[in-house]
């Protein structure tokens, strides 16, 4: 714990002071001050929490630091900002595809993941990729629109 | 109007429209208190919405706050028509005890009928003062002059000058007279138009957008430990067992409220865990048995109002038909548990939370810490969607009892995902009674309908504390007592008279006060059941009456509105007449005006059974909406959308799961939602009415879709099912 543990996040390599079975979620939020992953059960059940570990879409409230260590790590954060957003991001937003936008950072990072291993998804691909994050307002539509979208955008 | 004096007197070339400009006097000192629109009511001061700034911004405040429903959108499209500025200029203040006016909650799809009429009216009052202004600066005759305005500067022949330039000068800490009409719908550019959403960039790009967010200098982490159930005693607890694991700063225990403090957010979460060992309760058998649960809550004493009834001729009646249906308790399940900040510093109170009703919080708050209201603030940022009154207020109590023991430093505290499962208020379980009589030709002569029903709010409201740990403190704080919200926007009996003319009906709200299970406010309130109700058993009697039933309900639609959504459903939906049923394929229509108040929605559902699992495929949704004005139509197809699908939820997979001790349903394996592969194309048409005023849209959909989804359900396979949720279960069993 005093030494805490090295990780490298959207490209930066910093040691945080917690301990090793620390989810990687609250290192992220309060060590790193990213706010894009979100607590939302603490349980891989929703997927407000989905960070990209090695390019792989993983639940960061149960993920623990010590095996992320070494490994580059992906936050939404990582993908693109609000001047220069990633295809997925711009995608959201010309979709409008957002209510409280709560579960959205897993919506994005979890299809970046789908992206990243099939770039030409079906409506049934996306759907099945997102089958385990779950959005309460209803934007599923929308969302699926804008991974399409994105998807397009990117295979250009 | 009174005490208002209006006349015309000449005209202001404005951007592109055509402005009238008034003559206002003073009203007189003795008259009333002239009646201003929508929350100008009871916020009467210009300033208290709208100020100029020497900077050339403009700040709008309101008391209604961002649920993810878009409002801050619309409210700065709507200030942006009014005032002539561009809408980059405008920073929106929302829900701050210490900025902004007291508009109560934001619930009911009332914001833009009350905050965005409000706004409507001071900004076209500002705009006029500016101009009256620079008329006067310019030696222009009062009154007669023609001036353009854009983008805040006001142009006479030749001359011009800014509303930054005028901004020191403008006086507008007065009352509102709301003298000046807004905008007609020709001059408008930004109402209307589907503007992209403020919130959304931040929000796909983490930026800081939620209380979950907020981070102050040397903020402590919080959780609390509920007790096991509602009745739960503590019998023990051994406090130094938590205080000694690592990052811990306090323990605070009150009763049997239970909390902790540290350094580091898993800290607490960890010592959460470690105050569940610490603490023995004793658990009461204390709730009624989950499948009783209808039977039960009719049994307890109820109050009966007669909302609505009609008295015309009796008419013989060739068949009677009876039937019930129920709706369980249903969670809000907000996917971010509750959160909230809080800081005690030299006696005061700050609280950063996602409340619906910061002003009614901050007087909660006040009883329950034995504080003077003056010394107590609440912030409004942004949370998870809560859909009614889900745990917000509660957290925000949890947060200040636990700031109490920071010495002055910020606590944010999140619930657990089992906390707001396990002591959310869910939506009230429901059941509604129906009987018509048909004559011999099929002619709906008679109606009744009962509904038995707890209330449908116990925010933080007037008498009693309604906050959870208020309830649990060692000297606790007693709730208020349940009340009826009156009709016509009712409350359980929300949407329980017909908008359908019959010449006879009774309508009967049974009003029971006991609460074994914690209720309160869930996006439609009792509209949702009652209008599953209506619109099922309207399907139920075109059968029986052997009549189309898109037919059959227009038969008994006076509205042409009305008719017109339902006509627009049905025709997108490319509904054929008649069409037979029992293939396992169906469609179902649902309709209802909102409360009887706002938005006009119809909705046609298309399912496919699969047989063998009991299983419901939604194929298609598509709705048709009138809402009146519309502020931003793709804002209104996004609410109505999620409304859609969150019904469909609630009418397919959801009811919290208890027994006799307690809740069970505590996470998502046993509270399941509709999911990505579950989910039907939707398809919305929106019929806008640029000339009519704007209707609340955002809980429309809620009550209609369920009803679309049984009379799918009811062509594709001949089951009439009432009892909600619609499971594969219960639909196989069903089906024998």
């Amino acid at each position: 714990m005093a030494d805490g543990i090295e990780l490298t996040v959207n490209g930066k390599t910093r040691r945080v002071p917690a301990a090793p079975d620390t989810p990687l979620l609250y290192v992220l939020r309060n060590d790193l001050a990213l706010n894009g992953a979100k607590f939302g059960c603490g349980l891989s059940q929703c997927g407000a929490c989905t960070v990209l570990v090695d390019g792989k879409p993983v639940r960061s409230c149960s993920y623990p630091i010590e095996e992320a260590a070494g490994k580059p790590i992906t936050t939404i954060e990582g993908l693109g900002t609000i001047e220069k957003p990633h295809p997925l991001q711009a995608a959201f937003i010309e979709e409008q595809a957002a209510q409280c936008g709560y579960c959205i950072n897993g919506m994005v990072m979890t299809a970046a993941g789908l992206l990243a291993r099939n770039p030409r998804p079906s409506d049934g691909d996306i759907r099945q990729a997102l089958a385990n994050n779950l959005c309460r307002c209803g934007t599923h539509v929308r969302i699926l629109h804008a991974v399409a979208r994105a998807a397009r955008e990117m295979a250009r | 109007m009174s005490g208002l004096v209006l006349s015309r007197r000449g005209f202001i070339q404005s951007a592109g429209a055509l402005t009238l400009a008034f003559s206002l006097a003073p009203p007189s000192l003795a008259a009333e208190p002239a009646k201003l629109p929508g929350s100008l009511a009871n916020n009467r001061m210009l300033d208290a919405w709208v100020r100029i700034n020497g900077d050339g911004t403009v700040t709008i405040s309101t008391g209604k706050v961002e649920l993810g429903q878009g409002i801050l959108t619309a409210l700065e499209q709507i200030a942006a028509d009014e005032l002539d500025v561009d809408p980059k200029r405008i920073t929106l203040i929302s829900g701050d005890t210490a900025q902004t006016p007291d508009e109560g909650f934001t619930s009911g799809s009332q914001s833009i009928e009350y905050s965005g009429i409000a706004l409507r009216y001071a900004c076209a009052e500002v705009k006029q003062m500016l101009l009256d202004l620079a008329a006067k600066r310019m030696d222009l005759p009062h009154g007669n002059y023609a001036a353009t305005v854009e983008d805040g500067t006001i142009s006479f022949s030749g001359k011009s000058v800014t509303y930054w330039e005028l901004a020191g000068a403008v006086d507008l800490h007065r009352e509102a007279m709301a003298g000046f009409v807004p905008r007609s719908p020709q001059g408008l550019r930004h109402i209307g138009k589907s503007a992209p959403r403020v919130d959304i960039p931040a929000k796909v790009t983490g930026g800081a957008s939620y209380v979950q967010d907020l981070r102050l200098p040397g903020m402590l982490y919080g959780r609390i430990l509920r007790p096991p159930s509602y009745g739960a005693e503590l019998v023990a607890f051994e406090e130094a067992r938590v205080r000694a694991l690592p990052g811990v700063v306090a323990v605070v225990r009150d009763g049997r409220f239970l909390g902790v403090v540290a350094e580091r957010e898993e800290q607490a979460i960890a010592a959460r865990d470690e105050l569940a060992r610490a603490a023995q309760w004793r658990e009461p058998t204390s709730l009624p048995k989950p499948e009783d649960i209808q039977s039960y809550l009719r049994s307890l004493p109820a109050e009966d109002h007669v909302v609505s009834s009609k008295d015309g001729a009796p008419a013989a009646a060739r068949s009677t038909l009876e039937a019930t249906y129920t709706r369980p308790y249903t969670a809000h399940a907000s996917i971010g548990p509750s959160c909230a900040v809080a800081q005690m510093k030299d006696g005061a109170l700050t609280v950063w939370t996602h409340s619906q009703g910061v002003f009614p919080l901050k007087r909660d708050l006040a009883k329950a810490l034995e504080m003077d209201v003056a010394k107590i603030r609440c912030v409004h940022a942004q949370g998870s969607g809560c859909y009614g009154h889900n745990g917000a207020d509660d957290v925000a109590l949890d947060a200040a009892l636990l700031a109490r023991a920071a010495n002055g430093r910020p606590v944010k505290v999140q619930w657990m995902r089992d906390d707001e499962f396990g002591w959310e208020p869910f939506g009230p379980a429901m059941s509604v009674k129906l009987k018509a009589s048909l004559d011999d030709v099929g002619k709906i002569v008679d109606w009744a309908h009962d509904v038995w029903t707890n209330t449908h709010s116990m925010r933080p409201e007037k008498e009693g504390c309604n906050l959870l740990a208020a309830w649990h403190l060692a000297q606790p704080k007693a709730p208020g007592k349940p009340g009826i919200i009156p009709q016509p926007a009712g409350g359980g009996d929300r949407n329980a008279v017909p908008l359908y003319d019959f010449p006879r009906q009774k309508v009967t709200h049974h009003f029971i006060s006991e609460m074994p299970i914690r209720v309160s406010a869930l996006r439609a309130l009792g509209a949702y059941a009652n209008i599953f109700a209506i619109e099922s058993f309207m399907d139920e009697l075109a059968r029986t009456a052997k009549v189309d039933p898109v037919e059959f309900r227009m038969r008994y639609l006076n509205d042409p509105r009305a008719s017109a959504v339902v006509q627009a459903a049905a025709s997108h939906a490319g509904w054929q007449p008649n069409l037979p049923g029992g293939t396992g394929k169906g469609r179902g229509i649902g309709f209802a005006k909102y409360k009887n108040l706002s938005a006009y929605l119809a909705v046609v559902v298309e399912v496919e059974m699969d047989r063998a699992s009991g299983a419901t495929r939604l194929v298609r949704a598509t709705a048709a909406i009138d809402a009146g004005q519309v502020i931003n139509p793709d804002g209104l197809i996004n609410q109505t959308e999620g409304g859609i699908i969150q019904a469909a939820s609630w009418t397919l997979k959801e009811q919290v799961l208890f027994n006799p001790q307690h809740i069970v349903s505590r996470d998502w394996s046993r509270y399941p939602i509709l999911t990505f592969p579950e989910v039907p194309a939707i398809d919305v048409v929106v019929l806008d009415r640029p000339s009519e005023k704007s209707l609340g849209a955002g809980e429309a959909a809620q009550g209609p879709t369920a009803a679309a989804i049984a009379n799918a359900i009811a062509h594709a396979t001949g089951l009439r099912l009432r009892d909600l949720p619609l499971t594969p279960e219960r639909i196989k069993a069903a089906f024998g």
